[in-house]
């Protein structure tokens, strides 16, 4: 691994066994790392296989019937997979917190947002009560909220969605650890609400130097947040490159589908376009190429074997026939 | 939270109030009264006994002998038991009531420590050798009647063994101290246990659906991802919240209780208040009947209420509403 990572997966692979013969290949062989200090974001639709990817770097898959089977998940030179359930409680939350979704169901309903905003402060950093409270104000304020004080004694249900997910950062914040996984931090919220998370994110961000992995579907947050982005399909990673680089000059056709289905100001809404179709579910992924009952440039030798990730010396990778050398006709994918 | 304690408690006056009026009324509802039945000399002539219907106010009109009643109840005044001559109701109550409770606590004691830990350890090792057992003794004890458990209880540990009597709450009068508790703590171990046991399968059943429930949750995920360890996750996070419906419902057994101890004292010959009861049915007790039966119906509103307060103690979001 290259010193400045702080992140490094390697073929990781995360299968849930759905019965006696079929396997569901959530994750299937992806690699991709994080700088420190750098946002990856990694888009994608739906069941593509993001969350399970993140999962496996918390390993919180749930097992059974998820495992992971292969790979490894270096955090700053460390391989998580290599430790024991033990070492990787110490590990969570402490050099490595997560984000969820669904902040209306992410917190305990029984406990105060202080209580749980100042548990990985007295786990991992081994405060005592008084002194976590005092930390636990202060973050507290950090993602904005006024009435800290107050806040720290109320329950879940008294906060809104957006708070709620505030309490989120604060708590995911609290141990400053070298990466912070988002899985789709503000999707479940109002439109004006997402706006202020992510310039929360943003601020957070810029104060604290931490490393993100941000996962949406939304190329919109992609712009606004990441540096780098990976594009996922099917359990595996089809393109990734820099955010400018992959809205300037994006080639795979998947992208492609992906950027045009993005509102834009200047067009008008008309021609807006979706992709066709579903992504395949993981137990049964098509042949060759995965993203090619989809695909408009489709042709025989795509559902011929799976193409290779291809890198074209400026650290922009596809993974597409169209640009492996053996296909034709480049250019006219967009 | 106090607001919402007083309006339950403001709510249950009322129901208290409707509890009396059926208790009052299933007595009036009930055939014959005093004055006639097998029980009395048929010899009696039938100027005499209205005499004495109308000495004893049976002939004024029934919301008037209600409200006598309820206002002598009300200062704990439950009349004359017809059966037993000489003796007050409330007396013949209170000489029974505290070995129906202390049936009822050891039962409910039993339930809960053996209900709660078997439930967390089916729930963190589900379809484990335990856990199997466990459900199998759970239906096994759903399916037997209380009675035949009991009977079977006396046979094995009291007529076999000889490890527990069988009867009673004493075997010789003149015990005092230590002595005098362990004879009651051993006469109450059987009855108990049959009493207890009926109802820990409903609850450790239920616990570890509770708790496999909640560790399905997408807050006990994120209590994870803080690197909680499993015991934090399990015995704070989990249990805390499987614990909400069950504390409740144990607000109400603690109701049922005393109504369940009937058929149990019975086949225990346990002076309590189920055997009383169902002496005084037979002997159409009225007045000790309907003091039982108030007794019963006021403690299953106490163990509404019961539930009610200790729901909001344990869920934040009935507290606040
Ligand atoms: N518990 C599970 N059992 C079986 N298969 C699962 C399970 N969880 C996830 N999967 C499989 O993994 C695939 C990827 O799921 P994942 O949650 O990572 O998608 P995602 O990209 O996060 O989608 P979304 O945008 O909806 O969150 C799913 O399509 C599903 O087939
Ligand atoms: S490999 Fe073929 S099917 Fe797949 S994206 Fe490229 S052109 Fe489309
Ligand atoms: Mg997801």
């Amino acid at each position: 691994m290259k010193k400045d990572r702080i992140l490094d997966v390697k073929g990781l692979k995360t299968q849930f066994k759905i019965d006696k013969t079929r396997v569901a290949k959530a994750v299937d062989n992806i690699d991709f790392y994080i700088e420190k200090g750098e946002t990856l974001a990694i888009v994608g639709e739906s069941g593509s296989g993001k969350s399970i990817t993140a999962l496996s770097i918390m390993q919180l898959i749930p097992s059974p019937p998820g495992k992971i089977v292969d790979g490894s998940i270096e955090l700053d030179g460390i391989d998580l997979l290599k430790l024991n359930e033990k070492q990787m409680t110490e590990t969570r939350g402490n050099d490595v917190a997560m984000i969820f979704q669904e902040p209306m169901t992410s917190l305990n309903p029984v406990f105060t947002i202080g209580t749980q905003v100042s548990e990985p402060l007295r786990k991992h950093k081994k405060m005592g009560k008084k002194e976590a409270k005092k930390q636990t104000i202060e973050l507290l304020k950090l993602v904005g909220f006024p009435r800290a004080e107050d806040i720290f004694h109320e329950y879940p249900h008294q906060l809104s969605g957006g708070m709620r997910q505030r309490a989120m950062i604060a708590m995911a914040l609290s141990c400053a650890p070298k990466l912070i996984i988002a899985d789709e931090p503000t999707t479940a919220l109002d439109v004006t609400i997402q706006a202020q998370i992510l310039d929360l994110m943003l601020d957070m961000k810029k104060k604290t130097g931490s490393s993100i992995l941000m996962i949406t579907h939304d190329l919109g947050v992609v712009a606004e947040t990441a540096d780098r982005v990976a594009v996922m399909y099917a359990g595996q990673i089809v393109e990734s490159a820099s955010v400018k680089e992959l809205f300037v000059n994006p080639k795979h056709p998947y992208t492609v589908g992906l950027l045009n289905s993005m509102p834009k100001i200047e067009q008008d809404t008309e021609r807006l376009e979706s992709i066709p179709g579903m992504v395949p579910p993981a137990h049964n992924f098509p042949q060759g190429c995965r993203f090619a009952p989809r695909c408009k440039h489709a042709m025989e030798q795509c559902t011929e074997a799976l193409p290779e990730l291809i890198e074209d010396g400026l650290n922009h990778k596809v993974r597409c026939v169209l640009y492996d050398g053996s296909g034709k006709g480049v250019s006219h994918v967009k | 939270m106090y607001k919402y304690i007083t309006r339950r408690v403001l709510q249950f006056i009322p129901m208290l109030f409707l509890v009396t009026v059926v208790v009052y009324g299933l007595a009036q509802a009930a055939p014959g009264d005093p004055m006639s039945g097998e029980i009395l000399d048929p010899d009696i002539p039938a100027e005499v006994l209205e005499e004495r219907r109308e000495a004893l106010g049976l002939n004024d009109p029934i919301p008037v002998q209600y409200w006598n009643w309820l206002s002598s109840v009300a200062v704990g005044d439950f009349g004359q038991s017809m059966h037993y001559t000489g003796r007050s109701v409330s007396e013949l109550v209170t000489s029974r009531i505290m070995n129906t409770l202390y049936l009822s606590l050891f039962a409910l004691a039993v339930t809960i420590l053996v209900a709660i830990p078997i439930g967390i350890y089916s729930s963190k090792k589900p379809y484990s050798l335990l856990d199997y057992s466990a459900t199998t003794f759970a239906f096994l004890g759903l399916a037997t009647p209380n009675f035949f458990a009991a009977l079977i209880a006396i046979y094995f540990f009291s007529f076999q063994l000889g490890w527990f009597p069988s009867q009673g709450t004493v075997s010789s009068v003149g015990l005092t101290g230590f002595e005098y508790f362990i004879d009651k703590l051993r006469h109450l171990i059987l009855p108990g246990f049959t009493l207890g046991l009926a109802s820990t399968a409903i609850y450790m059943r239920y616990l570890r659906t509770e708790m496999l429930e909640v560790m399905g949750s997408d807050f006990i995920r994120t209590a994870r991802a803080k690197g909680l360890g499993p015991g934090s996750v399990l015995y704070k996070h989990t249990l805390r919240n499987a614990l909400i419906p069950i504390i409740t419902l144990l607000g109400f057994e603690f109701g049922t209780l005393l109504s369940g101890a009937v058929i149990t004292e019975a086949v225990f010959n346990y002076p309590g208040l189920g055997t009383l009861f169902l002496n005084s049915i037979q002997n159409r007790d009225y007045p000790v009947i309907m003091a039982i039966n108030l007794i019963l119906a006021v403690t299953i509103l106490v163990g509404n209420l019961l539930a009610d307060i200790f729901y909001a103690i344990v869920d934040p979001r009935i507290r606040y509403d």
